[in-house]
């Protein structure tokens, strides 16, 4: 059945109202060269029935893993009240509603999120998300451009050592609308973007410095020293965090001597599932001074016309309902499901209890980087400090040995190996609270057991 | 009714433009155009040194209503942006043809400003766009 509420007899009435004679007709005006035509690469539609053991059969080939792959997703302990509560009829849509001052409860929902995203970065204000965190810095960078007016060049310095899907993602939205990004190379002993090389930019235009903390590698960068040095220089500073992390890291709204100027990233850590790669949404706040350039939506708390209190959206006149093609973004509300887990999530945990989760990674991770640089074969890459992620240097190639863990339940990490050949055979491995101590166990055993074989054939 | 003072000149997009004595031409949104927009609650003028081409969109007034785009009726350089602006936008609502000025551009060929519309030709366009 066809969710779709015109009967046939309606329809043909709209169409002879307006003088229509098809509804194909109505797209005449497209050129035929900008149509798609037939769609043969998507299979026919299917019933509930046939979809739901479709889907069922694809989720078995995941399979029940024992998983220490981080590199952007991040699986962390859900409890249940959050997707009991998201789930709520009054909760479950994914938009903002139009009317939407109707929507009290969502409004003041998103309220309490922003309000919330605002307090652990430091920053002033929160949008109500973006799509992921890939986007967010795309749309963080775009922001940067419009809010320094003083600067021309539309060039941006992105550490080699920030998540390179999130740079993918960047130059495809960025790049088209002539943003420059430039990459600075990362301390091979350290795992670091080292201050210096900020200095052969000291007398030229560039837009804005991207720092990623912790970075793709794990590794924590120096980011007081950058943050000063870059606004020195008369850039921006754009912050990518893990929102975990905050609950224990110095919020970005006080690295160095003024604290950074937009801060984004991935909120998934916060009470989204992992589900095979998203949905999941992105953050993005900033302080008060760049709030017309912020893309998004933003809600606000005010009074009615009896004086009581209520919530509103606010700053719509930048948006794209009414700036149309020069609106900040066309980003609305799309992820505002993810957020509400993640406001329940954050409300849920409290300062508290995110900080436990936060330590409790750190640890675990420790704890791993121990277990695992104790097999013959295996070092560690980066001597500095860490968050949740750590670089193992293999003495063979890596996508063999992660075909190997796997056929024993076990995904061992993200093979840096593609992205960062000058790295040679290296794995990027996360142990966040959920690892206990026997499942690091478990991986150390099986790894030993793997390379071992593996030379003995 | 709005005002349209018959020293200055016009553009069909409601900016009112002045040539200053230092030959200068001081650019601001009429009065007509304040009222549609209603209450002004953000300005955003352009900053001085800037080169601007006639029709360029050079600064944004932002009410509760809407956003919309300040164009420039001639080439040349920003001389200023109104500061003033920038913590106090009603004096846009308050004194458009005086302290609401937006900003002031030298022009790289006054034959540009000779070209608006002049008070009566923009008080003509006033008067089809409300019939």
């Amino acid at each position: 059945m066809p969710f779709i509420p015109h009967t046939a007899a309606e329809v043909r009435q709209m169409l002879s109202t307006i003088g229509a004679p098809s509804t194909e007709a109505l797209f005449d005006e497209i050129p035929a060269g900008l149509r798609t035509g037939s769609l043969e690469a998507i299979a026919p539609a299917l019933s509930e029935m046939e979809i739901g053991r479709l889907m069922l059969e694809r989720a078995a080939q995941d399979g029940r893993v024992l998983n220490f792959i981080g590199a952007g997703a991040y699986e962390h302990h859900i409890p249940a009240a959050i997707w009991a509560i998201a789930t709520r009829g009054e909760f479950y849509s994914a938009y903002t509603p139009y009317q939407a001052e109707a929507s009290q409860g969502t409004l003041q929902l998103l309220y309490e999120y922003q309000t919330m995203m605002a307090g652990l970065t430091g920053m002033q204000v929160s949008n109500a998300s973006l799509y992921d965190g890939g986007s967010a810095l795309a749309e963080a960078c775009l922001m940067a451009v419009r809010a320094h007016r003083r600067s021309k060049a539309q060039r941006i310095l992105v550490p080699d050592a920030v998540n390179p899907t999130y740079r993918d993602v960047t130059r495809a939205i960025a790049g088209n609308q002539n943003l420059v990004l430039e990459t600075l190379p990362f301390d091979p002993r350290l795992g670091q973007t080292p201050a210096e090389t900020l200095a052969a930019y000291r007398d030229q235009d560039v837009t804005a410095l991207v720092i990623q903390q912790p970075n793709f590698f794990g590794v924590l960068e120096d980011v007081d020293m950058l943050t000063d040095l870059a606004h020195q220089r008369g850039m921006l500073v754009i912050a990518v965090v893990n929102p975990t992390s905050l609950a224990i890291l110095k919020p970005p709204g006080q690295w160095g001597q003024h604290g950074v100027d937009i801060v984004c990233g991935e909120g998934q850590p916060l009470g989204v599932p992992l589900s095979s790669g998203g949905p999941y949404f992105g953050f993005l706040t900033t302080r008060l001074e760049h709030v017309r350039q912020m893309p998004g939506r933003l809600i606000g708390r005010t009074v009615d016309a009896d004086g009581k209190p209520g919530f509103t959206l606010t700053l719509q006149a930048r948006e794209q309902h009414i700036r149309r093609g020069k609106a900040t973004s066309n980003i609305c509300t799309n992820q505002g499901l993810l957020v509400t887990a993640a406001t329940i999530y954050l409300s849920l945990l409290g300062p508290h209890g995110l900080a436990q989760v936060a330590s409790s990674c750190v640890e675990q991770t420790s704890r791993l980087v121990a277990a695992l640089t104790g097999v013959p074969g295996v070092r560690r890459v980066f001597a500095g400090p860490h968050f949740h992620e750590a670089v193992l240097a293999l003495d063979r190639p890596v996508r063999g040995v992660l075909d190997a863990l796997a056929t024993r339940g076990i995904v061992g990490g993200y093979d840096l190996t593609s992205r960062y050949p000058a790295l040679g055979p290296s794995l990027l491995v996360c142990a966040t609270e959920t690892r206990t101590a026997g499942d690091i166990e478990r991986y150390a055993a099986a790894l030993a057991d793997v390379l071992q074989n593996a030379t003995a054939a | 009714m709005s005002k349209v003072p018959h020293d200055l000149r016009f553009l069909k997009s409601h900016e009112w433009a002045r040539l200053e004595t230092d030959g200068t031409v001081t650019v601001g949104i009429s009065d007509h155009a304040q009222q549609a927009l209603g209450d002004l609650v953000f300005v955003e003028a352009p900053e001085a040194g800037r080169r601007v081409a006639a029709g360029e969109a050079i600064a944004v007034v932002e009410s509760v209503k809407a956003a919309s785009d300040v164009y420039s009726p001639v080439s040349g350089e920003i001389v200023a942006g109104n500061v003033d602006l920038g913590g106090q936008p009603e004096l846009i609502n308050q004194d458009p043809y005086g302290a609401g000025w937006i900003m002031r551009i030298r022009p790289d060929d006054k034959q540009q400003f000779a070209a608006m519309l002049d008070a009566r030709g923009y008080e003509a366009q006033l008067a089809a766009e409300t019939h």
